[in-house]
């Protein structure tokens, strides 16, 4: 459903623009229907410009996004533009920026009514938000007609997830949706994540919070400087972890029954196997080696 | 022992009322003794922080007593505060890596905080770049700009400057919330060491993160609603929780490996009170499978067994 093919985003930076970074280094995955991809990393890494690129935010600067079959940069007009949100929606890290203080929280669902169903009668339009909200388990007596100060971050993520079903989406962008929640509300919106996927939705999961990225994800990919280091089924990424940098990622996630010190004296006592990581022939292609089926391991940066 | 609170209770002034954000928090903490401090956003863990070191206009103490060191801390007194305030104890702010001033470098700004806090800033530069070293900052730090610095080195440079003047307490608000797993890691390792080479006596480390805080710290004190519901050894916290609200609260954390197919983890249904006008009795008591007829009275926080702490009607 959703492919990008060798994706790069270089920023000009510094004073005059005269400087360069790349963000996003030949990045190239697909997402399908009913999946769950993470795509974890720490802060930097370029989890969320690859987020951005696919909302159609930013354009890469070389390859392809191909959502459906379509290279989504030459989605022109504002038409087929509408059409394009209307199956993909993002949802970001501080639930409380998306809304504006002087509004009633459910005006987002106005708007989308007045962008995309203007012909829907009330009557109808109130039955598609209680049941989107059903969806998310909100009680709408809890969040209809209230100030978004009235409700708690989990709340208004998950109003934000309502308005997105709302639409036909096939496709959900979710940027760190969980790192500002309570431990008790976060497993609440994972779930409402797995229901999704359920209905057949893929979802691309952006986290540095390895712990959570397993909890709903079929798929994991591991970001380094932009680049790919590791990419695989969500199960394999965690118990067989190929490339060093995974492998320390995940010895640094605090575990609940396992100290730090605990995870270091096993692994120093089984030492993983090395493998072979593939070599960049530039500074720009960043290929990858299929170790075993759909895992692949990525270049080394140090 | 380091801190003795005693029955605090601090509110804040509004409009439309007392906010009880601490209503009644008594607890102790050891010499060498690091207390991670955690619950729900809002349950009053920013609050306890600043109590202890500074009450800003709207807070008001109404009632209850701490002792550091022995030595009575007069919370409400703003004059009498300043000398304990840095020297004895000390507060990293949660945000305090985003306060820092963008148009001052850091050693600039190290200079102007000692003479700010009446110490010589030459009598402490040999121990600030050995601690700089020690966290594993270069002395090149204290000729950079705040933005120039990424979070973990931003947060380890707050770390240095907080603890400059060895106070006994430290409180860290929300330090390694921010930062992804290897740098979280790395600040968290650095606070124990500190603590183990005598730079500061103890410490509460306020998060959100159970699975962190089990990491580092010697006990947990939990809160709930401005009130503590449970403190004990971290083992025993994470092990064997006793009160309802820490059981349900462990039980919400996918652990690493698990996946929502192997089993689907449960949050806790309902909110927190409104702390405006807080229900009587039990603060829990409405989210409670456990709640009966007694809740309605408040449970008395009871040492159920040596060093574990619970505040619940069926636990004591
Ligand atoms: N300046 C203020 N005026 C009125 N009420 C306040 C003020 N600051 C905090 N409160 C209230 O006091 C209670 C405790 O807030 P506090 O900031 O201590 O929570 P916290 O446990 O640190 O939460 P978080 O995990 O979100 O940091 C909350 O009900 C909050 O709304
Ligand atoms: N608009 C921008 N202009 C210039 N550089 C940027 C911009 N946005 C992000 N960057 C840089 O690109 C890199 C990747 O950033 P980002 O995608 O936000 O990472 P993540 O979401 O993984 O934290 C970082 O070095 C960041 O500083
Ligand atoms: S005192 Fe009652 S309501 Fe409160 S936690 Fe215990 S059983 Fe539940
Ligand atoms: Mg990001
Ligand atoms: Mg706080």
């Amino acid at each position: 459903m959703l492919e990008l093919k060798n994706v790069h985003k270089v920023y000009r930076v510094g004073a005059f623009g005269g400087g360069r970074k790349r963000a996003v280094r030949d990045v190239s995955l697909t997402v399908e229907p009913g999946e769950v991809v993470s795509l974890i990393g720490e802060s930097g890494s370029g989890k969320s410009t690859l987020g951005k690129m696919v909302l159609g935010l930013f354009r890469p600067t070389e390859g392809q996004i191909l959502f459906e079959g379509t290279d989504i940069t030459t989605i022109k007009g504002h038409a087929a533009r509408k059409e394009y949100y209307r199956h993909v929606q993002g949802v970001f890290q501080d639930p409380f920026s998306s809304f504006n203080p002087i509004f009633k929280a459910d005006r987002v669902f106005e708007m989308i009514r007045s962008t995309y169903y203007p012909g829907v009668s009330d009557a109808d339009w109130k039955d598609r938000v209680l049941d989107a909200l059903g969806t998310v388990r909100l009680d709408p007596d809890n969040v209809l007609n209230k100030y978004p100060h009235q409700l708690s971050g989990g709340q208004l993520q998950r109003v934000l997830i309502a308005r997105a079903l709302l639409l036909d989406i096939k496709l959900l962008v979710a940027d760190e949706i969980i790192s500002m929640l309570d431990a008790s509300t976060r497993i609440d919106v994972l779930n409402l994540l797995s229901d999704l996927k359920e209905r057949g939705l893929g979802i691309l999961f952006v986290t540095h919070d390895l712990s959570l990225g397993n909890y709903v994800s079929d798929k994991s990919v591991i970001l380094r400087k932009g680049a790919i280091a590791e990419m695989g089924p969500t199960a394999r990424v965690f118990e067989n972890p190929l490339h060093p940098y995974s492998r320390h990622l995940l010895s640094c996630v605090p575990q609940l029954h396992r100290t730090w010190a605990e995870v270091d004296a096993e692994l120093a006592a089984n030492p993983p196997e090395d493998v072979e990581l593939p070599v960049a022939p530039d500074e720009e292609s960043a290929p990858l080696v299929e170790v075993e089926e759909g895992h692949f391991v990525g270049i080394n940066q140090g | 022992m380091t801190l003795r609170v005693n029955d605090l209770k601090v509110y804040y002034q509004t409009l439309r009322g007392d906010v009880h954000a601490l209503d009644g928090v008594t607890f102790d903490l050891a010499d060498g003794e690091i207390m991670g401090l955690a619950g729900e956003s809002g349950c009053g863990k920013t609050t306890l922080g600043k109590s202890l070191i500074r009450l800003d206009s709207r807070m008001k103490h109404v009632g209850g007593t701490i002792e550091l060191d022995g030595k009575n801390v007069p919370i409400a007194d703003e004059k009498a505060m300043v000398p304990l305030r840095y020297h004895e104890i000390s507060l990293i702010p949660q945000y305090a890596m985003s306060a820092l001033n963008p148009t001052r470098k850091i050693g600039r700004m190290i200079k102007d905080l000692m003479k700010a806090r009446g110490v010589d800033p030459a009598s402490i530069e040999d121990e600030l770049h050995r601690r700089l070293e020690l966290v594993g900052l270069e002395q090149d730090v204290l000729n950079r700009f705040p933005i120039e610095l990424s979070g973990g080195m931003k947060q380890r440079v707050v770390m240095v400057i907080s603890t400059l003047l060895n106070p006994s307490l430290l409180i860290a608000d929300e330090v390694t919330s921010a930062l992804d797993v290897s740098t979280q890691r790395a600040v968290a390792e650095s606070m124990v060491e500190f603590r183990d080479r005598g730079f500061v006596k103890s410490m509460v480390f306020v998060t959100h993160d159970l699975s962190l805080v089990y990491q580092m710290a010697d006990t947990i004190m939990v809160m709930y609603a401005g009130h503590v519901v449970e403190k004990a050894s971290a083992k025993t916290i994470v092990n064997e929780p006793k009160h309802p609200y820490t059981q349900m609260l462990i039980s919400a954390l996918p652990e690493v490996g698990s996946t929502e197919e192997q089993g689907r983890l449960e949050g806790i249904p309902g909110k927190p009170p409104g702390l405006l006008d807080p229900p009587t009795g039990c603060r829990f008591k409405d989210r409670c499978p456990l709640a009966f007829s007694k809740c309605s009275e408040r449970p008395p926080l009871v040492e159920i067994e040596p060093g574990h702490w619970a505040a619940c009607w069926k636990t004591g």
